[in-house]
């Protein structure tokens, strides 16, 4: 491309994801800055006075600190269903792949039909309710894994055909059992790919909405999406507080997007590939 | 791509070899997410075949054989979803083969402020998509909205774009593609960067334009990223519920109702069997639309 049109079409297409991509973003953080009456005239204006502390606290307090609440619940969330989903998904992909067998045809089949099935709601609440796991923490954990297991698996299957079976050789002949052989010599190698399903399943569980909404109900058990769907009705009248609360739940994924870019692009176009 | 690589790596079959390796790789490795994935996923999905022929209580279940799926199909406010998760799937999902390619042509070139420009496309898809529903509805207020705001200082009056019922469910599409426009984005650079130079060099060499250049190389050559587009926004807009529910939850009316909305309402309003009955039916939409689509796709793949 010659020199000036380079700079050209650059000048051209900044400008334009400015209109189309960073307005809203600037819409969000200026109404999460005004006060109660200028933010409910949805003005993209700047603010007349600057409320940044007050909405913050504001919006932490309300409804005896509900928000606080969500943080932890998510937080809490994410974390067990990530490492579940993470130890349950290699062993799966690290046998898949080592060893075919009769099952492998089955296995395969079930990671497929897991990716485009849409999940029975109804069914799974009668199954939670009836193993008494309906409205807990541990049921929508294990929701959670039962979702995303098809997606590992398809990622640890690919990365464990980069090692190379000698490893698995060698460290039979020094003795190690299977566990061994996984925990200490095998997974520590996928240590790459573990990286790409943790930064990718944790922003999925973290932003998640619609299964906490149906497997998760109840005010002690609310997670961060949540909050934001019940400030709705509540804030109508104070999109500064609402705005507020999309901008504090949206920092942990901006977070983790600026240290691993990479890892997200290259686990959702990898995973992605198979469909 | 690189998924492809981890078949046909078969053991050998030496008997003694293979009861060792039986041994290191043993079977009981499935179970525990085998479990998770059987009581969960599974017997759920199983149980909605029967349950969406009752009314159901959750506590009892009375066998109506197949008056749920007639209602779907009689009701104009449920059969309404069902036409609405057609439009609303391709809609978003041609919109975002068409405007991803074309992203990722315009950032796979050498344009100034590349960098910056495909992490500020990438960025909303790891955004709460219920915080974007919510910034697009306040943006798209008919009167007050930033959008019409904007167009009317230049003198054009513009729509109630969620208020109307004509444009209701569009303009829900039009943020689902703002929103997951990236990923496609992202998904035909790494198809693009795949192509090897030479072909374009030899393009060149043959006088091609860089018209034709793009239909005769480029177009056939990302066609596994086409197909990987089409069919995960297609499945995913068939799904889609959060953003919906965010922006308009099904209204005005029921003129943007999908199924996904459509069974929680009647799981709210305790139809337990309708609701799951609207799960089978989008179950069966989705294998009968999407798995046909992904074989054609995959097959015009292995022609080439």
């Amino acid at each position: 491309m010659r020199h000036a049109q380079r700079y050209i079409y650059g000048g051209i297409a900044i400008a334009a994801s400015v209109v189309v991509f960073l307005v809203p973003f600037a819409f969000i953080i200026l109404t999460a800055v005004k006060d109660r009456r200028q933010a409910a005239t949805r003005s993209f204006d700047w603010p007349t006075s600057w409320h940044l502390w007050d909405n913050l606290v504001e919006v932490v307090r309300t409804q005896d600190f509900m928000l606080v609440t969500a943080f932890v619940n998510s937080i809490i969330l994410t974390v067990a269903s990530v490492t579940l989903l993470v130890v349950l998904g290699a062993m799966v992909g690290f046998v898949l792949q080592r060893r075919p067998s009769r099952w492998s045809p089955i296995v395969n089949f079930l990671v497929l039909a897991g990716l485009i099935i849409p999940p029975a709601v109804v069914p799974t609440i009668w199954v939670l309710q009836s193993i008494g796991m309906f409205k807990t923490m541990h049921g929508m954990i294990l929701i959670e894994v039962a979702y995303g297991l098809s997606f590992t698996i398809l990622l640890f299957r690919a990365f464990v055909a980069t090692i190379p079976r000698e490893l698995d050789e060698a460290a039979i002949i020094d003795g190690a059992g299977p566990l061994r052989l996984f925990f200490q010599v095998v997974l520590p190698l996928l240590k790459p790919v573990v990286v790409t399903v943790v930064v990718v399943q944790s922003v999925a569980i973290f932003n998640d909405f619609t299964n906490p909404l149906y497997y998760l109900p109840g005010k002690q058990n609310v997670t961060v999406q949540l909050t934001l769907f019940n400030f709705q009705g509540q804030f109508n009248t104070s999109l500064h507080l609402l705005f507020m609360n999309i901008l504090l739940i949206t920092i942990p994924p901006l977070i983790v997007y600026l240290f691993f870019n990479r890892q997200i692009v290259a686990g959702m176009t990898a995973g992605a590939v198979k469909g | 791509m690189a998924v492809a690589v981890a078949e046909g790596s078969v053991p050998i079959a030496n008997p003694r070899r293979k009861s060792r390796t039986a041994g290191l790789y043993p079977s009981w490795f499935y179970l525990p997410a085998a479990i998770i994935f059987a009581v969960l996923f599974m017997l759920p999905t199983f149980a909605s075949l029967f349950f969406s022929l009752t009314r159901w209580s959750l506590q009892k279940a009375d066998f109506i054989g197949l008056d749920n799926f007639v209602q779907f199909f009689r009701e104009p406010f449920l059969f309404q979803g069902l036409v609405n998760t057609l439009i609303y799937g391709t809609v978003t999902s041609a919109s975002k083969v068409v405007l991803g390619l074309l992203l990722a042509l315009l950032l796979t070139s050498d344009i100034f402020g590349r960098g910056y420009l495909r992490a500020v496309v990438f960025f909303p898809v790891l955004v709460s998509t219920v915080g974007v529903g919510i910034t697009f509805t306040a943006m798209m207020h008919p009167t007050q909205g930033l959008i019409n705001e904007t167009l009317a200082s230049i003198g054009i009056k513009g729509p109630g774009w969620l208020t109307d019922p004509r444009f209701a469910l569009y303009s829900v599409a039009l943020v689902d593609v703002w929103k997951g426009v990236g990923l496609a984005t992202v998904i035909y650079i790494a198809g693009i960067v795949s192509i090897p130079l030479e072909y374009y060099e030899a393009a060149k060499i043959d006088g091609a334009t860089s018209w034709q250049r793009f239909w005769t190389v480029t177009l056939p050559l990302v066609q596994p990223a086409t197909a990987t587009v089409i069919i995960l926004s297609f499945i995913g807009g068939l799904r889609s519920f959060d953003l919906i529910w965010a922006m308009t939850k099904g209204g005005p009316g029921f003129t943007s109702d999908v199924i996904a909305s459509v069974i929680y309402k009647q799981y709210q309003a305790g139809f337990y069997g309708l609701s799951t009955a609207g799960n089978v039916v989008l179950f069966i939409m989705v294998a009968l639309l999407a798995v046909p689509l992904s074989m054609f796709l995959n097959r015009k793949e292995v022609d080439r």
